[in-house]
């Protein structure tokens, strides 16, 4: 493993302040993500929660310096105490896949389909870690098994199209996994999935975070995947996080008004023949920035005011935050 | 706007009803292009949709629900089985008191997943709106007032809106102007295949209750497919379960979520992820990944997934049992004297 990644408590595993990214192109200007700071700790699953076009995707891929030349990117990135927007190549290549590992939507574009399954996990340990090439075959199968896909041994000379797409789902964690990462980065893996094979990649997910300690930051905009592996969720509009704090108690009972509406629009049992609570209109274009509270617009409970600068990111209790100028401090206390 | 074709059969008559329904997709392959195989999308559905309800169908992607879609619209040909519109024979018209498939298209409309490929992106959503009616003869300064009627209904300001192309507007947007395209010729049955599953949560809960109003309002029979149990939850009258191109179990909805008598029917239930965090599962309800339907296993298909098969489910495909009134799943431990040691043990 490299070494550089020991976090401490005084430097968490993530440290983001003040995240900016903005893309502009010949046609258009998209301010994807306007302040974000989120801190994670070791061991802790963070769920970024949010509908497309929040930035949740845009945050992740910054984690990772993954964002194509042209965004422009400012503000702190720390991953493990260590500035991510000043590595240079040789020092990401080491990062990447060492350190911090990602898992996607998508295995079979994420997978390189003209290399067999075992292949392109010993390569990554071979890159990282110089061991011999059957040091790096026995710890392919070792990873198989690991993420319990099926007869390992004969999987490992697979390719990616013989795969279903849950084993092609395990076949990529595999590769994330293979260098041990402190830092599991994933976006939404989970997505297309069957509902069987979703719910089995999920509690495989948080067998392996517990089994290896891993700090992991998973992006979805399911309330439900999110209420089955988080710790702490950020939901996330606009470019920005308006509401954070622990799965259970923003679940039970969210404080920021669209964290209040996606939950009331989230359609669950008992819902039948009531009509859905929704939230009317739809996000903003962000070609510029918003200079008042972004959700204002589409707000149920705005008040002067709301649009008269952006609304801090307050603590309400303890642990949670809601940037919202009608939710007082205090509010939200448990209640269940 | 004109009235809907008017009722033939009487209330007590399904307006759509499906006997045996096959459809297989050739593979072809080799140097000859010979076939090679065959995807067993769809084999042997039958299914009643009754006037005025909403019948859910859910299952897992491969499972035929989509190509059961294209079946009941007529995109696809059937290989066999039959198709009974309001008591007449669909595309039997020249035997006589058959329905025409251009009557039927008339009366059947349909909903697509992705909203932007189901619209022309070149036509104006008035125009796409009023395409169909002036193809049916409506003259073109009524199908122009009726696609503005109908802009008015799904929640789009005819001023506003009309004139725009699709790439003009949002996901939510396209797939009102999609509802209101299947609505233009005042049909009786829509099809909605996965209608809601591109939007985000916000706006599938504005086109969900867009979706109850409209029933009401067009006196409309739904069949909304989707892969989401809680959406079908919501919206259902009843609901069929499918897997690997066959129905695992049909029934009302409420007997459907509380009493699930198929195995499938229930590991598909619980693997649906908990709100709350409190109640998290340990273990998966089911293992592995569905087969493909190129080769699916003999007797019950479920069974190699299925904790309780025994050497009975490999030999005699199940029938379909039934659970309650109207409530039938196919699987031997619903069916007494099946040869399978639960059989009867889920009979209600």
């Amino acid at each position: 493993m490299s070494a550089a990644l020991k976090p401490t408590p005084e430097a968490p595993l993530i440290r983001l302040r003040d995240l900016h990214v903005k893309f502009e192109s010949r046609d258009r200007t998209v301010n994807a993500v306007n302040g974000v700071d989120l801190d994670l700790a070791a061991g802790e699953v963070l769920c970024i929660l949010g509908e497309s076009g929040s930035g949740k995707s845009v945050t992740l891929r910054a984690l990772m310096k993954l964002l194509p030349k042209t965004a422009k990117v400012t503000g702190e990135i720390k991953v493990g105490g260590r500035d991510v927007q000043a590595m240079n190549e040789g020092q990401l290549a080491d990062f990447r896949g060492g350190d911090v590992a990602m898992i996607f939507q998508e295995p079979m574009t994420a997978l390189d389909p003209v290399f067999t399954i075992g292949r392109q996990i010993a390569e990554t340990v071979q890159r990282h870690e110089g061991a011999s090439r059957s040091a790096d075959d026995a710890r392919a199968l070792e990873l198989l098994e690991l993420v319990q896909i099926p007869s390992a041994k004969r999987r490992l000379s697979a390719y990616p199209h013989e795969l279903s797409g849950g084993l092609r789902q395990r076949a990529m964690i595999a590769v994330a996994l293979a260098c041990r990462p402190k830092l599991l980065l994933a976006d939404e893996p989970t997505t297309a999935l069957d509902a069987t094979v979703q719910i089995q990649v999920l509690l495989l997910l948080r067998s392996l975070q517990e089994q290896l300690g891993m700090g992991v930051v998973f992006v979805t905009h399911d309330l439900g995947v999110a209420g089955e592996i988080a710790d702490r969720v950020a939901v996330m509009y606009a470019g920005k996080v308006v509401e954070e704090g622990p799965v259970g108690a923003l679940m039970a009972g969210p404080l920021h008004p669209y964290a209040k509406g996606l939950l009331g629009a989230t359609v669950h049992a008992g819902m039948r023949g009531k009509r859905l609570t929704t939230i009317p209109g739809a996000p903003p274009m962000l070609d510029k920035v918003p200079t008042g509270c972004a959700f204002a617009p589409r707000c149920a409970e705005v008040i002067e005011g709301c649009q008269d600068g952006v609304p801090p990111l307050r603590q309400i209790v303890p642990g949670r935050q809601a940037r919202c100028i009608r939710v007082a401090p205090g509010e939200g206390q448990p209640h269940i | 706007m004109p009235p809907p074709a008017p009722d033939r059969g009487g209330a007590a008559q399904p307006l759509l009803e499906t006997r045996g329904l096959v459809k297989h997709f050739p593979i072809r392959g080799g140097l000859f292009g010979r076939q090679m195989g065959e995807v067993r999308a769809v084999d042997g559905v039958s299914l009643s949709v009754r006037k005025g309800e909403t019948l859910g169908i859910v299952g897992e992607s491969g499972c035929g629900k989509s190509t059961t879609a294209r079946l009941l619209m007529r995109l696809l040909d059937p290989g066999a089985g039959e198709m009974i519109f309001d008591g007449d024979a669909v595309g039997r018209d020249d035997l006589g008191g058959g329905i025409s498939l251009k009557d039927y298209r008339r009366q059947v409309q349909m909903v697509f997943q992705d909203s932007y490929a189901s619209l022309n992106p070149r036509l104006p959503i008035e125009d796409t709106i009023a395409f169909a009616p002036e193809v049916h003869g409506v003259p073109a300064a009524e199908a122009r007032e009726r696609a503005r009627e109908l802009l008015a209904a799904v929640g789009l300001a005819p001023a506003q809106f009309a004139r725009r192309y699709p790439h003009e507007l949002s996901g939510g947007q396209r797939q009102r102007v999609n509802i209101a395209r299947a609505l233009a010729l005042r049909p009786r049955l829509v099809i909605l295949d996965e209608p809601v599953s591109a939007l985000d949560k916000s706006v599938e809960a504005q086109v969900l209750n867009l979706l109850v109003d409209l029933k009401e309002s067009f006196g409309l029979t739904y069949v909304f497919i989707s892969h989401d149990l809680n959406v079908v939850q919501y919206i259902s009258d009843r609901v069929l379960v499918m897997y690997l191109g066959q129905v695992a179990e049909e029934g009302p909805v409420d007997e459907i979520y509380a009493r699930p008598g198929h195995p499938y029917t229930r590991a598909l239930l619980a693997s649906r992820p908990s709100m709350d965090p409190s109640q998290r599962r340990t273990d998966p309800p089911l293992t592995g990944d569905p087969p493909n339907p190129v080769n699916p296993p003999s007797g019950c298909r479920f069974r190699t997934r299925c904790p309780f098969a025994e050497a009975i489910c490999a030999e005699i495909p199940p029938v379909a049992a039934t659970l309650s009134p109207g409530h039938t799943a196919a699987c031997h431990m619903a069916l007494p004297g099946s040869g399978h040691s639960q059989a009867g043990g889920i009979a209600a």
